[in-house]
């Protein structure tokens, strides 16, 4: 037709722009979450994906069991200090390009749970792209993250979202099983000797952030 | 329903109506057989708790399980209790005591000091005793010894302090966070 001529000689950087909305376009139309239910709020999860909510209408219904073909998380219901590392393992599997969704009052500040035994919410843990409030919030209020989730997604660029290097692949924790520390009563000790390190290097998602 | 069965089901009824000890003849029992077992007998709601020095508690407690007329062999719980930093004896560890075969309940009540808070542990009589003492040390700091493997069981293994004391603050020491 020619048309692509004429574009290309008229405005030569439109490409690189529409490369980027395309891309954009083929990740928001398939956020397919992890499972990773909670508490309460997951039951409001999968009603979400139920025939009355439907949350298959924008691409989001494929559940994947498997960290590795996910792109959300959908943190639904609160994250106990003992979960804590193991939902920030599973994050770790996850490939980029990923997001979060804290769903619900827990996930987003701890909710009624201010004690101990519960993380004060999960952005503590991974950095989270969508909070929904509500206790727990309805299926509507979900997909209205899904969709806004979707419109964070158009706006960002290919360039934000390079490859790990090299370098960092290999320092990388291999997945497995959590560090056993070995403490007990008995030599309590241990505990003292054992240097604490962290669960695993920022992703670039979050190094981004800190830019 | 056959006739059999029916008369089956009733003489089992009779004999579940008269097989439970009554509690005046379990302390005696018990006193008989080792006067120092028994510090405090408590009745209340029906109830019947037996308080014990911890240096017999493994002692009465195979006696309890093994014992014709006593048949203990189920350990339905044990836990612990923290009255208080101000009150001596502070702690308690609780074990409560079922007979799947003579249908009787009892509570034993171990106390504790605060500097000496040990007690032995029961994991030789009940093997379900393990994790329910993992528990205790895990939220009350009371240490079972001779337990085979006492970690923490609920709280992450590099926890600080045990957070079902009185004295531990409802937040925890410092707020939580990976980043």
């Amino acid at each position: 037709m020619g048309l692509e001529n004429l574009l290309a000689e008229a405005l030569p950087e439109v490409l690189t722009t529409r490369l980027d909305s395309l891309v954009n376009w083929a990740r928001k139309s398939s956020l397919w979450p992890a499972t990773f239910g909670l508490a309460c709020c997951a039951i409001e999860m999968m009603n979400a994906t139920s025939a009355r909510n439907d949350l298959a209408r924008f691409g989001s219904e494929v559940f994947r069991a498997s960290p590795r073909q996910a792109d959300v998380m959908i943190v639904s219901g609160r994250v106990s200090r003992k979960m804590a590392p193991v939902l920030r393992r599973i994050y770790d599997q996850m490939p980029e390009p990923k997001w979060v969704i804290s769903m619900g009052a827990c996930a987003t500040s701890g909710g009624v749970f201010d004690n101990y035994a519960i993380v004060q919410g999960v952005d503590k843990v991974v950095p989270v792209d969508v909070y929904i409030p509500g206790c727990p919030p309805r299926p509507e209020m979900l997909i209205h993250a899904v969709m806004m989730l979707q419109d964070k997604v158009m706006k960002e660029s290919l360039r934000d979202r390079r490859d790990v290097p090299a370098g960092e692949a290999i320092e990388a924790v291999p997945p497995g099983t959590l560090p056993a520390t070995g403490v007990s009563a008995t030599n309590e000790a241990a505990a003292q000797e054992q240097p604490s390190r962290p669960y695993t290097i920022a992703s670039r998602h979050e190094r981004r952030r800190s830019y | 329903m056959d006739n059999e069965r029916e008369k089956e089901i009733a003489a089992t009824s009779r004999a579940a109506k008269s097989y439970p000890l009554p509690p005046v003849e379990l302390v005696s029992a018990l006193q008989k057989e080792e006067s120092g077992w028994v510090l405090e007998v408590i009745q209340a709601f029906g109830e019947l708790t037996l308080v014990v020095p911890r240096e017999h508690i493994a002692a009465l407690c195979s006696h309890l399980k093994a014992a014709p007329g006593f048949e203990f062999d189920l350990l339905a719980d044990i836990t612990g209790a923290d009255r208080g930093p101000e009150e001596e004896p502070r702690f308690e560890v609780n074990y409560h005591l079922f007979s799947t075969k003579r249908f009787h309940r009892v509570r034993l009540k171990v106390l504790l000091d605060q500097e000496d808070v040990h007690v032995q542990t029961v994991t030789g009589v009940w093997r379900t005793a393990n994790w329910h003492e993992r528990e205790t040390f895990d939220l009350f700091g009371v240490v079972f010894d001779g337990h085979p493997d006492l970690r923490r069981i609920l709280l992450p293994d590099d926890w600080q302090g045990h957070a079902l004391r009185k004295d531990f603050p409802l937040r925890g020491y410092e707020p939580y966070s990976l980043t």
